[in-house]
């Protein structure tokens, strides 16, 4: 700082204003008002602009906390996170080290495996959904219309298996989270899979090279040199993922659409963001900011344990 | 072990598939590397020398020809149980272990009957630490050692399986001037203790010259001479070779034979009894020129450079290849610093000949 002089202090502050003023209204100011809305008793916009005043608390919070529909969001996020991120993080691994070593069609399948990052999650949503969906009753009494199943329930009878109502009507909350947590993951790969080959391609070959000289096994090869030295990009994954999976949201509505559930138990899907939608779309804002506050404590707090995690297990 | 390399041939596949020219890095070289020595494969970048040591290592498979180690063939085996020490030129050390654990590395690879314990696995990591003299430094990661220290660790651990062959590529290319010094002068030591039969790449020619029982020098794929350094520094089988070995470089003139005379422009400077006439190079070591007023052959004097115990006479020839050439000689022999122009007569075994076309040595009767 010292090296500017302070009659060119002003030239610096202009070229700085048009970010700066830009990340206070849309950023600063948000977060700041969110914390506002947070600690005032029962407050909404509409009241507000009525002329109506809140008083300092926390009953935002404590309503938030005792409200079962809000413990249920949280459930929902926490077993989706807590599955989806390290499978896909596996799984992801996995295919970029066997994209890694194949030379034949390298380039084409990892276009095809980073496809579904370009296409839009309520799209693909619904394609999930039809491939797990049942069109009719398959409680079928005699006068029923035919059944048609998805193209999962096919595959399942194909191999001698009974049909399992996926998402539909009657469906069990162990389907339904299934039929996400497939979803989630396979909607998380191409992202993680291309941070990790992108890993994988950056370490020295010499490395292996040096492991085939003193005859290291492929495993030993993988855990004791390719994981350690991809560590800091598994550590990014891990993190980044546990971040998007607190705020899933996009992938209930791709699948089960706005209901956030099997139509006849709409909200059983509901996640953390979803409860804030909910809560803003009836105006209650201070709610909305209660929750959005909670979430990110949870996000911090997970983010914190994370990065203490990789301390000790990444070699940077 | 004595290591045989068989008509040995490496060939890359073009790379451009519409041209498909084929490179052929190591073309039939057929070199014997005797038992406990230390040999030097040298050669300006691209001359297939680093190829070479890979397909001894087994990293690249030869195209044709055998590699014996002893009397195995060991031209299908993999790397790893052809016994083979390699240390890169960057080291390879795994950046996230320690210098302990690096050195181990190779022994928890063992298996079967082979296999270690642990207070002997340790126990061999110590001693060959101890060897290479890094032993007060195993808790450290590569990344806390300077360069010598990590060349050390790499050494280590390429030893501690008690390789037959210990393969360097390029051992001291990373290494600041001083430090090379050193550490050639370290790999000699560790080399001489062991006696493992030890084969190192290098293009620098006084590394390889400095611290090889042999050397191999090679070029486009082709070796060009073997022998003792200062063997082939002293009687170059080829212009390449002359060329290449000697700092200052030789000084390469044009010239002819007539009358079983050499003659470099009028200058006659020495018999070559038995040589028909004909249009030669003629190649003189810096040290080969001796300061003589009488002497057959004359230059223009462009500088003169001191050194301390030598200087170093920058002149000019009209039939040089090179703009200028390079005599060396003690500083006492009264050189004029301000004279115009300066005559030399010639050491006859600082001198060599070459064919014009072929560029081969034309060995003279003595």
């Amino acid at each position: 700082m010292e090296m500017v002089e302070s009659k060119h202090k002003w030239k610096a502050w202009i070229y700085l204003s048009p970010a700066i003023i830009l990340l206070l209204f849309f950023t600063v100011w948000p977060i700041i008002n969110t914390v506002r809305m947070a600690f005032l008793e029962n407050y909404s916009g509409l009241k507000a602009v009525g002329g109506a005043s809140f008083s300092f608390g926390i009953g935002n919070f404590q309503k938030v906390l005792k409200y079962q529909k809000f413990l249920q969001c949280l459930k929902n996020t926490v077993i989706l996170c807590v599955i989806t991120v390290p499978v896909s993080t596996v799984l992801a691994l996995l295919i970029a080290v066997c994209l890694n070593s194949i030379k034949f069609l390298q380039k084409p399948l990892q276009t095809i495996f980073f496809l579904p990052y370009v296409t839009n999650s309520i799209a693909i949503g619904m394609v999930f959904a039809a491939m797990f969906n049942i069109v009719g009753s398959f409680y079928g009494t005699e006068n029923e219309i035919v059944v048609t199943a998805g193209i999962i329930n096919n595959i399942i009878e194909f191999f001698g298996g009974k049909r399992i109502n996926w998402i539909n009507t009657g469906s069990t909350y162990l389907a339904n989270m299934t039929v996400m947590i497939v979803y989630i993951v396979w909607n998380a790969l191409p992202f993680k899979i291309l941070i990790l080959l992108g890993g994988l391609q950056s370490i020295n070959k010499q490395y292996y090279d040096a492991a085939r000289v003193d005859g290291t096994s492929r495993r030993r090869i993988f855990t004791r040199i390719t994981v350690p030295l991809l560590s800091p990009m598994i550590a990014y994954v891990v993190i980044t993922g546990f971040i998007g999976g607190f705020k899933e949201y996009t992938s209930i509505v791709g699948i089960f659409g706005e209901k956030m559930g099997p139509a006849d138990d709409a909200g059983r899907l509901n996640t953390m963001v979803g409860f804030i939608y909910d809560a803003l779309s009836t105006n209650n804002q201070g709610r909305a900011s209660a929750a959005a506050l909670i979430l990110f404590g949870i996000i911090l707090v997970v983010t914190l344990i994370n990065m203490q995690v990789s301390k000790k297990r990444v070699h940077y | 072990m004595e290591v045989l390399l068989k008509n040995l041939t490496k060939v890359f596949p073009s790379r451009n598939k519409k041209s498909g020219e084929e490179v052929v890095a190591v073309n039939d070289m057929t070199i014997t590397i005797p038992d406990g020595k230390l040999v030097g494969l040298l050669g300006p970048s691209g001359c297939g020398k680093s190829t070479t040591l890979y397909m001894i290592c087994g990293l690249q498979k030869a195209t044709g020809g055998q590699i014996f180690f002893g009397k195995d063939d060991v031209t299908n085996l993999t790397p790893e149980n052809r016994g083979v020490g390699l240390v890169f030129q960057n080291y390879a050390l795994y950046p996230h272990l320690t210098v302990k654990q690096n050195i181990l590395f190779p022994l928890q690879n063992l298996k079967g009957e082979d296999k270690l314990s642990k207070d002997e696995m340790l126990k061999r990591a110590i001693d060959v630490a101890r060897l290479v003299q890094i032993d007060n430094l195993l808790d450290r990661k590569p990344s806390e050692l300077s360069g010598g220290q990590q060349q050390r660790v790499a050494i280590a651990r390429a030893l501690v399986k008690m390789p037959r062959v210990l393969l360097l590529d390029e051992p001291l290319s990373n290494l600041d001037a001083r430090l090379r010094l050193q550490t050639r002068e370290e790999i000699r030591r560790i080399q001489r203790e062991t006696k493992i039969t030890t084969v190192f790449v290098t293009h620098d020619q006084e590394e390889a010259m400095s611290i090889s029982d042999e050397i191999v020098i090679m070029k486009l794929g082709v070796v060009q001479q073997i022998g003792k350094p200062q063997d082939v520094y002293d009687s170059p089988a080829n212009l390449f070779v002359a060329k290449f070995l000697g700092t200052p470089p030789i000084n390469v003139f044009s010239g002819c034979v007539k009358n079983e005379k050499v003659y470099i422009g009028r200058d006659m400077i020495m018999d070559a009894k038995g040589v028909e006439d004909q249009e030669v190079w003629v190649g003189i070591r810096p040290e080969g020129f001796v300061l003589d007023e009488k002497g057959p052959l004359h230059c223009e004097m462009n500088a003169v450079e001191v050194m301390g115990r030598d200087v170093s006479i920058v002149a000019s020839n009209s039939s040089a290849a090179t703009p200028t050439i390079r005599a060396i000689i003690p500083s006492d022999s009264g050189v004029d610093h301000s004279g115009k122009s300066v005559t030399f007569s010639l050491k006859p075994y600082k001198t060599f000949i070459f064919n014009k076309e072929t560029e081969e040595r034309i060995y003279l009767e003595k």
